[in-house]
């Protein structure tokens, strides 16, 4: 009897080594969190959304003070999420988001009380050492959006969003090539920024409340002045959307334009059946096989996606503007300097359009006697200095894309086949909307 | 002297720190503890960054406007209405598509499983190659299959194919003529309420009758049979007396963009209805065929025996018998179906999840929309299983 129990016995012993070698790998994680409350153990969840959104190489550099603590804690913690069912690992990642932007509004407490996270920008200049450490910047772009980001046959990104990429890469690290790009659907995009899976979101992003609020963004300036267009073929005699009553609408979901698209047409008192996809590829798939009779995006994208339809000439875009669309580049809320590095490239763009600085001439500005361009271009003052860069980072952002206009004209310009007029998106002193403050 | 070593006084009781029992206890307390921590810190954390964000962890934002409209509604929905409402759409649309998509895929999963183990040589290779086909590939690629390459592929919607006036065939879906209610409906439905009850009342008799009389037999038919005839009867009675049919059918016309009138089948539910029947029937079959051969041989024989035809032998014998083994795998199948629904948003349908997605971006309400959804899901699974449940144990073997 007692020997038939012997195996079992041992086996209890074995189980119990092992489960307290686990628990004594975690009991001082977990009492260490409990007695410090809400700030340690903020680090543990965010090493783990880190590690999901690839970004937890971090953690080493900004910690501080809770350093020796979070490293075994946020170890521990990762072995748990992976042991725990993905729906828990959900709720992490998604909870995440919200922690990062939370960190910024108590940023003076936490930098305070020295407890660093991983993934909310704790303080003014996180986002840039990150960025400096891992050697590249992580830009989220439009998976394919003829003339602002698409692949081309060499494999590589380009478009009008691609090169504002280039430009901050350009201004943070001098070259313009230190910069990788992350395909996002719509919908994926504001997760992605939240985890801080990408650092800088350039990716024809409408700038509303909700997103600089709920979604915890913050927005540069905008760089393409958008507003929402509808496609119809030619062949329904269509003029105006009153036409369009009981009409099939192709849309994508987890855009504005969904919403716009609602507003419009219940604003205008038009029946209208959406159809919803959640990629860009699938919703004009759906319109290009006449699954709907109308197809809805931004008239940027319009132009650019007729252009990849079976027979161009079929179809048309209507003279109508359903919305606003104001498109930003857009970063996580809470690092103010990085914020301001993203536009100040920007604004830096417009204002060498504004001097006539181009991509060919700018070595020629180096004598220049005009305080304006003297200061810009990091020859006097020390504004780069002021964002963390080096002072003639506009420099490096110009050879390397060129200024606004030059990005315009390589992408959307009348030497493309998209051909879109500049409008809007002209200097204000051509009537346009385009307004940089001054470098100074 | 000789009593030492094993004297009473020597005898200690154990510590219970070595008393197994009590460790076994202590130890899986501890793990309870471990595993309750580390969820109550990533729940903490998740609150606690919530709360610094401003964003609320409340439900309130369900009754905001959704704003957004919904291509398929079975109630009425606009995008005036709340996020509430949009959500329970998504619902309805999930389990619109659950329903009929277990009924199906059991009824053609049933018929290729029996078809597999045919002496018949081309009806058995047919139902092999289906099962090799459709369990082999990927979910996602079938419904991406039928809904790109097959259905978007059908005529447009001014070429629709088929009968002029009752069923008609486009990309745009099918449309079939209907039967709307009339304003004389009102008095038919009290036909309809004695149709019920003279079909129960049929039913009833005919199982009492059955069981007096000791003998099988069918009860149903005689109580469907009576019901219809009832139904039929208070029409024409209704239609004579007012000179207004209860029930018009209605013709879908091509006005406008699309068709106007009768009922149409969305090409996405369309798409994910085959794409999720096609694909769980092919599991089913395999069930099935494995539930038929798991019946011990001796049962066919002695059906013989008695000189049951091959069909009895499988109606009568062999699958009451298959069907106790195959319940609980098939119950897997249709939750499989029920959650694999989800990848409706692939091909445009505005299932649950499809919605919440929505609803997701739209509000920012992350956590609590996916949490919504995870019960939503996890309700209509327990549901399943416990109907299956039930199911199961009635047709268990009792034994004595």
């Amino acid at each position: 009897m007692k020997l038939k129990q012997t195996p079992l016995v041992a086996g209890m012993l074995v189980l119990t080594l092992m489960l307290s070698a686990c628990a004594g790998n975690a009991a001082p994680t977990t009492t260490e969190t409990s007695a410090a409350g809400e700030t340690a153990a903020a680090p543990s969840t965010e090493v783990i959304a880190g590690g999901l959104g690839g970004a937890s190489t971090a953690a080493s550099g900004a910690a501080t003070g809770a350093s020796p603590a979070s490293s075994p804690a946020g170890g521990a913690a990762q072995t748990s999420a992976a042991a725990t069912t993905s729906a828990a690992a959900t709720t992490a990642a998604s909870a995440s988001p919200a922690g990062a932007g939370g960190a910024a509004q108590t940023s003076p407490a936490a930098a305070a009380s020295g407890s660093a996270a991983a993934i909310a920008p704790a303080d003014a200049g996180e986002f840039l050492r990150t960025i400096r450490d891992r050697g590249t910047l992580i830009c989220g772009v439009n998976p394919g959006l003829a003339g602002f980001s698409s692949v081309e046959a060499s494999g590589g990104y380009v478009g009008f969003d691609v090169d504002f990429c280039r430009a901050v890469a350009a201004a943070v690290f001098g070259d313009p090539s230190k910069v990788e790009f992350r395909p996002l659907e719509a919908a994926a995009r504001f997760p992605a920024l939240q985890t801080r899976e990408i650092d800088v979101l350039i990716r024809n992003t409408t700038w509303t409340l909700t997103r600089d609020t709920a979604n915890g963004g913050d927005f540069g300036p905008v760089n393409f002045y958008d507003g929402q267009g509808m496609m119809v073929r030619q062949e329904e005699n269509i003029s105006r959307l009153e036409d369009m009553g009981g009409a099939q609408i192709c849309v994508q979901s987890g855009t504005t334009t969904e919403l716009n698209l609602a507003d419009v047409f219940r604003a205008l008192n038009v029946e209208f059946t959406p159809v919803v996809f959640d990629t860009n590829d699938a919703t004009l798939a759906a319109y290009a096989e006449g699954r709907c009779d109308g197809y809805t995006t931004d008239r940027s994208g319009l132009a650019a996606q007729r252009l990849g339809l079976p027979n161009p000439d079929e179809h048309v875009i209507l003279d109508v503007t359903m919305s606003k669309e104001p498109l930003a580049p857009m970063v996580l809320q809470g690092d103010p300097q990085w914020r301001d590095i993203v536009s100040w490239v920007v604004y830096g763009l417009i204002t060498a359009e504004e001097q006539e600085i181009t991509q060919a001439n700018v070595d020629t500005f180096q004598n220049s006697e005009d305080p304006t361009i003297r200061r810009m271009l990091g020859i006097e003052g020390e504004l780069g200095a002021g964002l963390g860069l080096d002072n003639d980072f506009m420099v490096d952002v110009l050879k390397a894309v060129g200024n606004y206009g030059e990005i315009y004209n390589r992408h959307l310009g009348p030497e493309t086949p998209l051909d879109i007029p500049r409008g809007q998106n002209a200097l204000y002193t051509d009537g346009g909307l385009l307004y940089a403050p001054p470098f100074r | 002297m000789a009593s030492r070593g094993f004297s009473a006084e020597n005898h200690q009781p154990v510590p219970f720190y070595r008393n197994v029992k009590i460790l076994a206890v202590l130890l899986q307390i501890a793990f309870v503890l471990i595993v309750a921590l580390v969820f109550w810190t990533l729940y903490s954390n998740m609150v606690a960054g919530l709360r610094r964000a401003n964003i609320p962890l409340g439900f309130g934002f369900l009754n905001l406007t959704a704003g957004f409209a919904i291509s398929e509604t079975s109630i009425p929905y606009g995008p005036q209405n709340t996020y509430a409402r949009a959500f329970i759409v998504g619902v309805i649309n999930t389990l619109r598509i659950a329903v009929l998509g277990i009924i199906l895929a059991t009824m053609l999963g049933v018929l290729v499983g029996i078809g597999r183990l045919s002496s018949n040589w081309l009806l058995r290779t047919i139902a092999g190659t289906y099962v090799a086909i459709f369990r082999n590939t990927p979910l996602l690629v079938q419904l991406l299959f039928w809904y790109v390459a097959v259905i978007l592929k059908l005529p447009r919607v001014r070429d629709a194919v088929g009968i002029e006036g009752v069923i008609l065939a486009s990309n745009r879906g099918l449309v079939v003529a209907w039967p709307r209610a009339t304003e004389t409906y009102g008095a038919w439905v009290h036909w309809l309420v004695a149709a019920v009850v003279a079909g129960v009342a049929v039913f009833v008799a005919r199982r009492l009758q059955l069981a007096r009389r000791d003998r099988p037999g069918a009860a149903l038919p005689y109580a469907l049979l009576a019901a219809l005839l009832l139904m039929l009867i208070g029409g024409v009675v209704v239609a004579m007396t007012t000179g207004n049919s209860p029930l018009r059918i209605d013709q879908p016309t091509l006005g406008g963009f699309s068709f106007r009138g009768g009922a149409t089948l969305t090409p996405e539910f369309f798409a994910l209805l085959l794409g999720l029947v096609v694909y769980t029937a092919a599991f089913i079959a395999e069930i099935v065929r494995g539930s038929i051969q798991a019946v011990s041989k001796g049962q066919r024989e002695a059906a013989q025996a008695l000189g049951l035809s091959p069909l009895q032998t499988l109606r009568l014998v062999i699958f009451p018998q298959a069907l106790r083994i195959m319940i609980p795998p098939m119950t897997n199948q249709y939750l499989n179906l029920t959650k694999n629904s989800s990848l409706g948003i692939a091909v445009g349908f505005a299932d649950l999840f499809s919605v919440s997605y929505t609803i997701l971006n739209q509000s920012g309400a992350t956590v609590q929309v996916i949490l919504l959804v995870m019960v939503s899901y996890l309700s209509v699974s327990l549901l399943t299983s416990f109907l299956m449940n039930i199911y199961n144990s009635r047709m268990r073997l009792v034994e004595r």
